[in-house]
């Protein structure tokens, strides 16, 4: 176990590295160059035009800046927001409970919703109670999350006057989180739901569920302690990478709710341009991805054993 | 030698084409698959034949008409310009439909032939470009679309590109797998010793053989390409937004949800349809193609 979770890691570091590189050099491609970028709407003289592309380094070989800027964001230093000068990584520290919290409770949405949906269809295939759940998961799966925040927000906030339709309360109350949760959480239902239906329609079939049955056990056991926990190990891995996808597939979300998470504040930083808060939420989001996807394939291994290294094979 | 290459490929395509149709016939019995097609369909038609059935001008601002209910003039009523809101969404299918599908061409060909590459010729090249997959498989898809559109500013190629570019890893581990597993068949490596160059079998051989994932993943991802589109619309980072896109619609629509909601309600009808529809068609494709892919590919991120 250790030994391949020490090959694993030793695998991201240059994946890691790629993403800064990547997130480094995309400033390159600005129409002008990085100094104008960093200077913003601002009216700025020749002197300010200088004193900035000293301080960014610019003058300095490509190499150079990719090393100064690598050291610095291993330090924990991201730079200074152009628009509000605070530090890019304390504003994110301060931003991922708001996103964590919305995560979370999307995925207990989700799993509440999914699991159970998706034994029912699979333990009665092909009944009206699986078509129903099939076609539902077809829905969840189709529906833009950004109409359905809307047409929520409509009924439930405009019409009907029951839930908060925006921000996160002060204090965060639960009240606030339950449209945003209900819409995130959805699409992930759906594809919880379908995972679990078809990973039991294939344990179902095999001799051990038979052999359970045919020695008398009750069906709710077959289906819960002998079945279910041998087809919920793909649901596992789904669920890991669910955990990621919610908080960057939640910018909708949390900028139709005016949610105050990382990914609203990266959709902030892109609409006024301010570059280094942007290259802060990208690369801690792809850092908190990567390792996220470290403990799903440490999860899986654990749980079953059978995949030792062939997964690591696989992935090439 | 050459004479019984040629029959041996003759003997192949025949086998091909058989299992082609029978998956075709499969296909025209699938209900959901059908329905499905007929969707997508209907709306490529509607974004192909635009100029001819749009009633107005879809970016005719028309002050005297803003928010009009339904009415025979207006069947789905005008929005906070008074723009007729059925042309708009008429000629939106053409810029979602457009951005979508030359997305899901993008990301197929270069994913297929990066997958293509490394599984075939392995070793250096295939460590080199899987890793730099790898870094690009780490970004988290919305947000590196953010940082792309930021710096490039937005157009209609920019976003083809960043939505083909999330997609592109996906394509090409699935083929390089399917790549790996075909190689070791015999008739490529009978191709092989028969002096066939590494391009052709890879033209002739190996892509016939991995055609199955590559239909299966781009028809499931044109819907998500679609989404895709409307979300950035949505946000203010697509194109132009005077230009009618169905997502850009409903960032509009938005702040006057309360008063006049048809204005938000219909475009997200009508990107929930198109999406049921390539989903439910790209769900077909995979079932009848592949039974034993089941959800996998569904298992990679919404964006």
């Amino acid at each position: 176990m250790l030994a391949y979770l020490m090959h694993r890691l030793a695998q991201l570091i240059p994946v890691l590295i790629g993403c800064s590189l990547v997130v480094f050099l995309a400033l390159q491609f600005l129409p002008g160059d990085a100094a104008q970028a960093f200077l913003g709407e601002r009216e700025f003289n020749q002197e300010d035009y200088q004193a900035m592309r000293e301080y960014l380094g610019l003058d300095e070989p490509l190499y150079v800046q990719y090393y100064k800027y690598l050291r610095n964001v291993l330090q924990g230093d991201f730079g200074r927001s152009v628009r509000t000068h605070e530090q890019v990584l304390s504003a994110i520290l301060e931003r991922i409970p708001a996103s964590l919290t919305l995560a979370a409770a999307s995925l207990i949405v989700a799993l509440v919703i999914g699991i159970p949906s998706g034994i029912l269809s699979a333990v009665k295939p092909y009944s009206r109670l699986d078509q129903g759940s099939m076609i539902g998961a077809l829905l969840g799966v189709s529906v833009p999350n950004f109409w359905l925040a809307l047409m929520l927000i409509l009924v439930f906030s405009l019409y009907l006057d029951w839930l908060p339709a925006s921000g996160r309360g002060s204090p965060p109350d639960v009240k606030h989180l339950v449209l945003p949760a209900i819409v995130l959480g959805s699409a992930y239902a759906a594809t919880i739901c379908r995972l679990t239906r078809s990973c039991m329609l294939e344990v179902l079939g095999h001799d051990f569920v038979r052999t359970a049955r045919a020695k008398g056990l009750v069906e709710f056991l077959v289906i819960n302690k002998h079945a279910l926990r041998n087809a919920l190990i793909p649901v596992v891995t789904e669920i890991g990478i669910s955990i990621v996808g919610l908080i960057e597939g939640s910018t909708v979300i949390e900028v139709v709710f005016a949610w105050p998470g990382i990914a609203r504040m990266a959709f902030q930083a892109a609409q006024y341009r301010d570059y280094p808060m942007l290259q802060g939420c990208v690369l801690i989001v792809a850092f908190l991805f990567v390792l996220v996807n470290l403990v799903v394939d440490a999860l899986y291994y654990y749980l079953d054993p059978r995949i030792k290294f062939a997964g690591a094979a696989n992935e090439g | 030698m050459k004479a019984e290459a040629t029959v041996d490929i003759a003997v192949f395509e025949r086998g091909s084409e058989n299992l082609w149709r029978t998956c075709y016939r499969k296909f025209l019995h699938n209900g959901l698959g059908m329905f499905g097609a007929a969707i997508s369909l209907a709306i490529g038609l509607i974004a192909l034949v635009a100029p001819l059935i749009a009633p107005y001008d879809p970016i005719q601002v028309e002050p005297d008409k803003i928010f009009e209910l339904r009415s025979w003039s207006h069947w789905l009523g005008t929005d906070e310009l008074g723009r007729d809101l059925l042309s708009r969404l008429i000629y939106g299918a053409r810029i979602s439909f457009f951005v979508g599908l030359v997305a899901v061409i993008f990301k197929t060909v270069i994913g297929t032939t990066i997958g293509l590459i490394t599984g075939y010729f392995e070793g250096f090249i295939d460590h080199l470009l899987m890793r730099c997959l790898d870094v690009l498989y780490a970004f988290p898809r919305t947000l590196l679309a953010l940082l792309i559109l930021a710096i490039v500013g937005p157009s209609i190629p920019a976003l083809i590109f960043v939505i083909g570019l999330g997609g592109i890893p996906q394509f090409a581990r699935i083929v390089r797998g399917a790549v790996l597993s075909a190689k070791q068949n015999e008739y490529v490596v009978a191709a092989r010793s028969l002096g066939s160059t590494s391009a052709r079998i890879l033209w002739r051989y190996l892509l016939p053989n991995v055609l199955a994932p590559i239909l299966i993943l781009s028809s499931l991802s044109l819907a998500r390409a679609i989404t895709a589109e409307a979300s950035l619309s949505f946000l203010g980072l697509g194109i132009d937004p005077t230009l009618p896109t169905w997502g850009g619609m409903l960032r509009a629509g938005g702040p006057y949800l309360r008063l006049h909601p048809h204005v938000a309600i219909f475009p997200g009808l009508l990107i929930m349809l198109a999406v049921l529809g390539f989903n439910a068609m790209g769900d077909a494709v995979r079932d009848i193609l592949d039974p034993r892919m089941l959800s996998r590919v569904r298992g990679g991120r919404t964006t």
